[in-house]
């Protein structure tokens, strides 16, 4: 039993299935991210959590508790919307202190947790001020400062950074993960941008069409990705994938033999008809002087490492190599890579193998 | 932390739901209720109550007799009744058109970047802020035979200009139109003008580089772009035509006779002070079928579109 | 937009364009140029000289006995009681409606549930029907109420008669404030009432100075109401006007029915000149909807 139980959660309206039977535990403390593309169903979820959105089937206990009819104001938890949604006719103090003051909180502890929460997030000389008043930066803090004021058993994050420019985003991530190590509140925190999930969660929650495709840490969704969605959703830039068949010698695509381990070989049997398919992230791949042939269609240099896009008889293939690369556009080079950094999914199901 | 996301169906029996969360439920109904019962009694009951009248026997006093179709067969037969429905007809269509067209005009005019735009606005919206019984005394005393603008006319050296229309049976419907055109132009010229701001710039900056004269532009593409503006405006100046009651009680009072007669003043008419409620009640029906005819598909293809 | 104005010194465009629009304001001004003029004239000056003539010795007179000895009927008491009535029933109208209103609005856009856009949508259509087809049976209702003959009355139906449009404009505005505050306020702890008054309240001033202008501006001006579902001590100051200026038993009075028509027009005169831009937020927020 943990601090966040999601128990076979669906969500329909008529014939449209928007959640299809969600199941996901969290231990207290923990930190869960939901992360998928517009349209899977995370902020649905998310709503359903918060009290805001009633499931169709299934039950969330928060704490324990079996909260999935309770109002929003009863389930103890917080939430920071993606626009913040400050209340832009109350100051930053009444801000962080009216969830206190809805449940009649006194006025000396309100004003102790305002302080409290204030010097937390260096916002202290803020508190005079309305929201109109403050960038975006400065409203993200309020907006998790009223948060945090009401010390609740679960934090719920709905994607709070979309809104900002790409430094600022850097800099409240950090925060954020700051926050979380030392606040230690369970917290489910729903994104599209794969480098926060990463980054931010102790577990990730991949979602696709209503469904968890996979859950996992961040190292096992990076590495061991269970679906070619994933595999290709997380990452940046994408997987190379390649459609292959057993061949007489082991394994080709395009009719290039591709070099399996013995691993692989194993799992490659015959109930892979279809095919399987074969992924490269591109920081396996590494140019040498023999391998497979190619010639260099685009070069985007970004400073500590170079992205090469590369024109192979498997088709274009995205290599990253580390620092500045030598030959230009249209020279020939040779890719070469680890066979046991390829990942392999079933043609048909889309699915890990191996 | 495990997770499993195959569709399994799992029977729970789920706890019963808090009252608190019941309530909080029901809360924004209840609310909402009072006025959606009293406006649903107000408009729909009252106009099924009325539509009853009219087939009844009521003179003086109601009389929920059943006479069939008798009111609306007396009602066609009325001569009175006919020169109401001809006066709005011609009312409505010189107060639809010369409305919308001076409103558009002063509009596009005004859209022309004048320093004195705000006074302006101020000067030709005041009439709306008016009673239209104001308007009524004002243009009746305006437009009065001898002491008028005939009067003035003759003063300027105009010895045979005659202003009798106000009491002319054949042309005092003419006055009405005079006075309501004056009354809501400025109004119209108001959505004109929020229709003519709302379009949005770099079209009409794309129109000029590809060599498109002022003129030229109004009339391929900001006047079409105005369709919306045009039927909502329509819609509101029909309703407001039939409706029109106030501005002939004042002006004209319905006369010379009943020359100037509208299907509102002939309703009051009738059920107020003829003794003829049955009768009054039909002619509310007629007028109810003609607005509902116009505003009904209107509200409909609104309604359907800003989903 | 902008017209072809370069560095000509004259450009006839402009020329005409000011013309006609200067045309127009005389169009606008002069009634009321008249109607000021020929209430400060005596009936001497009006025989004397035309409509637009200056009054030779502007005088009150004519205002005086407009509001206290004009004969309205029976009665010669001037429009005062009249007055008096208007000012009785516009005040608890127009609050009570826009209150209403701003409730009802706020259910219908934060609170939303299966058959609520249907309710708006058949309340919607009060705003357009024509007021004749419920005239019998009001009157009905309120003699069986008991208030046929007096101010409550009257209150009463234009209460009613203004929630469907009280209900539009705020609807409307609230639709375009964010969800997410609502939300969060949920979140807080509040509930349906206190977000109203804490947090939606607060943030609706302006569309609350549109509708109170509007329902004010709508039912001073009202007449049908007026003459229909008064009596003889209640009715409002548009009936007193009309029955001022179409009495038949003297001999007519030009510049007291004139001045009777200022007096009855200054209260909304004066919150359009003071507040005008909101009246006119009101005019197009009702017709353009959306």
């Amino acid at each position: 039993m943990g601090a966040l139980s999601i128990r076979n959660v669906r969500r329909s309206y008529g014939n449209v299935h928007i959640l299809k039977g969600i199941n996901i535990e969290v231990e207290a403390g923990e930190f869960l991210i939901l992360v998928g593309p517009s349209g899977c169903g995370k902020s649905t979820l998310l709503n359903i959590i918060a009290g805001l959105d009633k499931p169709t089937e299934g039950t969330i206990h928060i704490g324990g508790r079996d909260v999935t009819h309770a109002l929003p104001k009863d389930r103890d938890i917080a939430m920071v919307f993606q626009s913040y949604a400050l209340y832009p006719n109350m100051n930053v103090a009444q801000n962080i202190s009216f969830g206190l003051e809805m449940r009649n909180v006194a006025k000396a502890e309100r004003d102790a947790a305002v302080q409290r929460v204030a010097k937390m997030l260096q916002i202290e000389h803020l508190l005079d001020r309305k929201p109109a008043q403050l960038s975006g930066g400065q409203r993200q803090r309020v907006a998790m400062g009223r948060a945090l004021a009401r010390d609740p058993t679960l934090f719920l994050f709905d994607e709070p950074l979309s809104n900002l420019d790409a430094k600022l985003r850097v800099e409240m991530r950090a925060e954020i993960k700051h926050l979380h190590r030392t606040a230690q509140v369970t917290t489910v925190y729903v994104t599209h941008d794969q480098v926060e999930a990463m980054t931010l969660g102790d577990y990730i929650a991949v979602m696709k069409g209503g469904m968890i495709e996979q859950l996992g840490t961040p190292d096992d969704i990076y590495s061991r990705p269970a679906t070619r969605f994933v595999a290709e959703f997380i990452g940046s830039p994408a997987m190379n994938i390649v459609t292959g068949q057993r061949a007489a010698n082991g394994f080709a695509s395009h009719g290039v033999d591709l070099a399996l381990n013995a691993q692989q070989r194993g799992v490659i049997g015959d109930a892979h008809a279809e095919g399987v398919l074969y992924g490269l992230r591109p920081e396996a791949l590494t140019f040498a002087d023999a391998g497979l042939p190619g010639t260099i269609s685009l070069l985007e240099p970004t400073g500590p490492e170079t992205l090469a896009l590369v024109d192979t008889p498997l088709g274009k293939l995205m290599a990253r190599v580390p620092g500045k690369v030598h030959q230009q556009l249209g020279e020939s080079v040779f890719l070469r890579w680890h066979a046991e950094d390829a990942h392999l999914f079933d043609a048909k199901s889309e699915r890990r193998i191996g | 932390m495990n997770s499993t996301s195959s569709p399994v169906s799992a029977a729970q029996s789920e706890p019963p739901i808090p009252l608190g969360t019941r309530l909080a439920e029901w809360m924004p109904k209840l609310v909402l209720a009072p006025s959606f019962v009293i406006a649903f009694i107000f408009i729909y009951g009252l106009m099924a109550w009325n539509g009853y009248l009219s087939v009844s026997a009521s003179r003086l006093l109601p009389n929920y007799e059943f006479v069939g179709l008798g009111q609306y067969v007396t009602l066609w037969e009325s001569e009175r009744w006919w020169v109401a429905l001809k006066n709005l007809g011609i009312f409505g269509s010189l107060f639809i058109f010369f409305g919308m067209a001076i409103g558009l005009l002063l509009a596009i005019l005004l859209d022309q970047k004048i320093r004195v735009e705000g006074a302006l606005r101020t000067i030709y919206l005041y009439p709306m802020a008016l009673s239209f019984i104001v308007t009524g005394t004002a243009w009746k005393w305006i437009l009065n035979p001898g002491l008028g603008l005939e009067k003035v006319m003759h003063e300027w050296g105009f010895t045979t200009f005659t202003f009798d229309w106000l009491i002319n049976p054949d042309r005092a419907i003419y006055t009405v139109v005079i006075a309501g055109v004056w009354q809501s132009a400025g109004f119209v010229m108001a959505l004109f003008l929020a229709g003519l701001r709302g379009i949005d710039d770099s079209i009409l900056k794309a129109a000029q580089i590809d060599g498109a004269s002022l003129p030229r532009i109004y009339w391929r593409i900001i006047i079409p772009s105005l369709r919306p503006v045009f039927f909502s405006t329509l819609m509101i100046l029909s309703h407001l035509a039939i409706k029109s009651f106030d501005l002939v009680m004042a002006l004209t009072a319905g006369g010379p006779g009943f020359a100037t007669d509208l299907p509102a003043t002939f309703m009051y008419t009738m059920a107020f002070s003829r003794g003829q409620i049955g009768l009054g009640a039909a002619s509310a029906t007629i007028m109810l079928a003609t607005v509902a005819a116009i505003v009904v598909p209107y509200l409909y293809s609104e309604l359907r579109t800003k989903k | 937009m902008s017209a072809a104005s370069t560095a000509r010194p004259f450009d006839w465009h402009r020329v005409a364009l000011w013309s006609v629009l200067l045309l127009f304001a005389l169009f606008f001004l002069v009634p009321m140029y008249v109607m000021l003029t020929t209430s400060l004239k005596d009936m001497a000056q009006i025989r004397d000289g035309n409509l637009l003539s200056l009054p030779t010795a502007p005088g009150f007179e004519a205002w005086s006995k407009a509001w206290s000895h004009a004969c309205t009927g029976v009665d010669c008491s001037g429009l005062r009681p009249f007055f008096i009535n208007s000012v009785l029933m516009v005040v608890p109208a127009v609050l009570v409606s826009t209150l209403i209103g701003a409730v009802n609005g706020y259910v219908l856009s934060k609170w939303r549930f299966p058959g609520s856009e249907m309710m708006f949508a058949l309340m919607l259509f009060g705003v357009f029907m024509p007021m004749q087809v419920v005239l019998l049976p009001m009157s009905q209702i309120l003699g069986w109420l008991g208030i046929a003959s007096s101010i409550w009355g009257l209150i009463l139906v234009h209460v009613i008669a203004g929630l469907p449009s009280t209900t539009l404009f705020f609807r409307n505005y609230y639709v375009g404030l964010p969800d997410e505050l609502v939300k969060a306020a949920m979140l807080d702890g509040a509930g349906f009432w206190r977000i109203f008054w804490r947090i939606v309240l607060p943030l609706s001033t302006p569309i609350t100075v549109v509708t109170l202008i509007w329902q004010f501006t709508n039912i001073w001006n009202d007449f049908l109401y007026g003459i229909v579902f008064s009596g003889a001590g209640s009715k409002p100051v548009t009936v007193g006007l009309n029955n001022l200026a179409n009495t038949t038993t003297m001999v007519k009075e030009y510049n007291v029915d004139m001045a009777a028509a200022m007096i009855a027009a200054l209260p909304t005169l004066l919150v359009y000149i003071v507040a005008g831009k909101y009246f006119v937020r009101g005019l197009t927020a009702g017709a353009v909807k959306g």
